[in-house]
């Protein structure tokens, strides 16, 4: 006889028996030994019919195909641009993805993007060694100029961003920020002083407690209560 | 951090206000925690908001230094561990980890707060000797600051082991106290363009133009270090050293002076 | 001669008093703390990251690293001169074959997995709890591993077979035989095993299994630390 071990939304770590018996199937987080089905990482249960898989709860990001992601230059060579990603892969963007001007042979790149400077960049191919490129040629896609960088766990991303955007709209409306958050856990935002601290604090709110349920309603009560004490300041 | 974020730091500095929302000269959340390692003959654990440093210090007997042969001696190392921060790589101490030491080292030998008289226990040929080791568990920024605290808490805590005349049997604890004056205390003072914090995140000790590391004993300065790469004109060093007093009267309270 | 009693008062079987936290150093990936009795390691683990110096890259999968560090207040007697010695070379070798059976690095070549031990304080079994805390640090991390491993001293202290040895014990003026097990919950397979001193071939397999049901309770401890990280305050 089958059984599930655990219910939907179960926090589970390596080796939790999420599952008795062959009826079920393991997805992502999870495997088979013998009868049973085990996690393979710390995460939230999601249960779908017969299919069990997890949400993983940590974890560094690992660069996906049409990601966009917030992105800092670290090196400029002759074909283009360095890349950090915030994760164990740099990235290249070449001349050819980063502008439509036409670049002299030998010019400065460094015109263009010198390092430090952050950009919004979309990864347009990853090999099998995870050799990551990238393109700022897109909708939404550039260099970013002053604001404030702040980074989370990349896991975290989808809350933070809410079903089409519904939670970062809500932020951005609250504290009056400009907010662009890259799937690799890298986020910029730009406002006032006590707007962008205020849409710092709400991001780190979603990151600790993006288990607990009931978080929509939590963040904007949040909101709603600090929005007023950083005005009379 | 390049021209852009620092801009954006001094935004915030304009506006009397920290990027996590602190005053200027607002320090975190201070705690100290004492004896935190048996094995030590004195420890202490400090954390400054998230930054957490463990400091412990070990007897040994040895024989006096030629030039002070009534004396014990003192030497205080420190390890910035590859665990508390991404960017510290294993290996010997790199020179932040000498300045750290040699910084923190200072401030108490110069307030002479260990009566090295006291420990002597042969004229020339046998005195105990203090071996205080800082370690970083944790790196949020001010390491200088947590480093001091903890080793003084350190100090107040340590018990010399059982000594028979041959050896030192460590397993035994006495109640017999180390020797100790008035305490140091050491406050870092930062100048990012034209304003003072104190207490600064990892951050912000990014964007730092000068640092100035003060140590003081009842009204007294005993050890000084300036840092970063730019320099500071008189007025900003007798305005960081009104500031470091200011300061001082706070942590004293907190480490029990 | 007899080992009447333990001394420490605890049964033959038994451990010392275990504590474990999930979480300890923010900075890291993920971190822990595990002690036993007087014996105390912090863990904390980075990556995956990128890896220097580049000849020690595997492109086909990551590469796990091992470092073991005792702090120079944390020995019995004596203080504990800074730095590697051959002594934690060695255990940091073992820690490595040890935790490398269950993690799956496959999705991040020529990246490395940082491992930081470090004790501030001991009375032996060292390894081991560097082990159990490792272990949770990893799954802290959301590294992808199929369980925990958890590990154990066992052994002889003359007539008597004993689980966790203190350091006393494993100075006992008499026979005594050390011997610091590593065991994978879910399988019972063993991935740690060294031994100091002298024992027959009846009385290892007697402890081993006693190493294995010890484990299994260890494990138990792992796992609620983990999970009580995400309690709801």
């Amino acid at each position: 006889m089958s059984e599930l071990k655990v219910k939907d939304k179960d926090i589970v770590v390596p080796g939790d028996i999420v599952a008795e018996g062959i009826d079920f199937l393991p997805s992502y987080g999870t495997y088979r030994l013998g009868d049973n089905i085990l996690a393979n990482r710390l995460g939230l249960i999601k249960i779908e019919g017969k299919v069990i898989k997890l949400i993983p709860l940590s974890g560094k990001y690992l660069p996906k195909k049409n990601d966009i992601i917030v992105g800092k230059v670290i090196d400029v060579n002759f074909s283009g641009w360095r890349v950090d990603t915030n994760s164990a892969y740099s990235a290249m963007l070449g001349l050819k993805d980063a502008t439509s001007d036409f670049v002299r042979r030998g010019a400065d790149l460094t015109k263009f993007y010198d390092i430090g400077d952050y950009m919004v960049a979309e990864i347009i191919n990853v090999t099998s060694q995870n050799l990551i490129d990238l393109t700022l040629k897109g909708p939404g896609l550039r260099k970013v100029r002053g604001g404030r960088i702040i980074t989370i766990n990349p896991n975290k991303v989808p809350r933070v961003i809410g079903k089409q955007g519904s939670m970062v709209t809500i932020i951005k409306q609250s504290t009056g920020c400009q907010i662009i958050v890259g799937q690799n856990g890298v986020i910029w935002l730009e406002g006032t002083p006590q707007g962008e601290i205020l849409a710092v604090r709400t991001i780190e709110k979603i990151e600790q407690e993006s288990h607990i349920s009931g978080l929509t309603e939590r963040v904007q009560k949040f909101l709603e209560e600090n929005k007023l004490e950083s005005k009379v300041n | 951090m390049t021209y852009e974020n620092k801009q954006n730091v001094l935004k915030y500095l304009k506006e009397g206000i920290r990027l996590d929302g602190r005053k200027l000269e607002e320090y975190r959340a201070v705690e100290v925690e004492s004896d935190i390692s048996k094995s030590a003959e004195g420890s202490a654990r400090v954390k400054i908001g998230d930054t957490e440093v463990l400091a412990g210090i070990k007897l040994a007997i040895d024989k006096p230094y030629p030039d002070t042969p009534e004396e014990g001696t003192m030497m205080i190392g420190a390890e910035l561990l590859p665990l508390s921060n991404p960017e510290f790589e294993s290996g010997p101490p790199n020179i932040q980890a000498v300045e750290l030491a040699r910084v923190v080292d200072r401030g108490i030998r110069e307030s002479k707060a260990i009566n090295t008289k006291k420990l002597l226990i042969e004229k020339g040929e046998k005195a105990w000797t203090v071996m205080i080791d800082i370690v970083t568990l944790n790196d949020a920024g001010n390491l200088f600051d947590a480093a001091a605290l903890a080793s003084l808490a350190a100090l107040k805590n340590t018990k010399f082991p059982e000594y028979d005349g041959t050896k030192i049997d460590y397993k035994k604890r006495t109640d017999k106290d180390l020797p100790i004056n008035k305490l140091p205390i050491s406050v870092t003072v930062l100048k990012i363009g034209d304003f003072f914090i104190v207490d600064p995140n990892s951050e912000e000790e990014k964007a730092v133009d000068a640092r100035l590391t003060v140590a003081i004993s009842g009204d007294k300065i005993c050890a000084l270090q300036k840092g970063g790469d730019m320099p500071v004109t008189t007025e900003d060093i007798k305005k960081m050293i009104d500031i470091a007093f200011d300061k001082s009267k706070e942590l004293k309270k907190i480490i029990g002076e | 001669m007899s080992y009447k009693k333990r001394n420490d008062g605890r049964d033959f079987n038994e451990t010392r008093p275990i504590e474990a936290k999930v979480g300890v150093i923010k900075r890291a990936d993920g971190s822990a703390m595990f002690r036993i009795g007087n014996t105390v390691a912090y863990v904390a683990v980075y990556g995956p990251r990128e890896l220097y110096p580049k000849f020690l890259q595997n492109p086909e999968k990551g590469v796990l690293r091992v470092n073991y560090n005792m702090m120079p207040f944390s020995g019995s007697g004596e203080r504990v001169r800074p730095g590697p010695s051959r002594r934690s070379k060695e255990i940091s070798y073992v820690t490595e074959k040890a935790l490398l059976p269950v993690l799956n690095l496959a999705e991040w070549p020529n990246a490395v997995v940082d491992v930081f031990i470090e004790l501030p304080q001991t009375d032996a079994g060292t390894r081991c709890a560097g082990i159990c805390a490792a272990s949770m640090a990893l799954a802290d991390a959301g590294i992808e591993m199929k369980d925990m491993v958890a590990a154990i001293s066992v052994g002889r202290v003359d007539d008597k077979l004993v689980v966790d040895l203190n350091y006393e014990e494993e100075a006992y003026d008499g026979e005594v035989a050390d011997i610091p097990v590593a065991v994978i919950p879910s399988t019972g397979e063993v991935s740690l095993l060294q031994m100091d001193g002298e024992i027959s071939k009846e009385d290892l397999m007697k402890v081993l299994e006693l190493a294995k049901e010890t484990a299994v309770k260890i494990n138990e401890i792992q796992k609620e630390a983990l999970k009580k990280k995400f309690e709801v305050q």
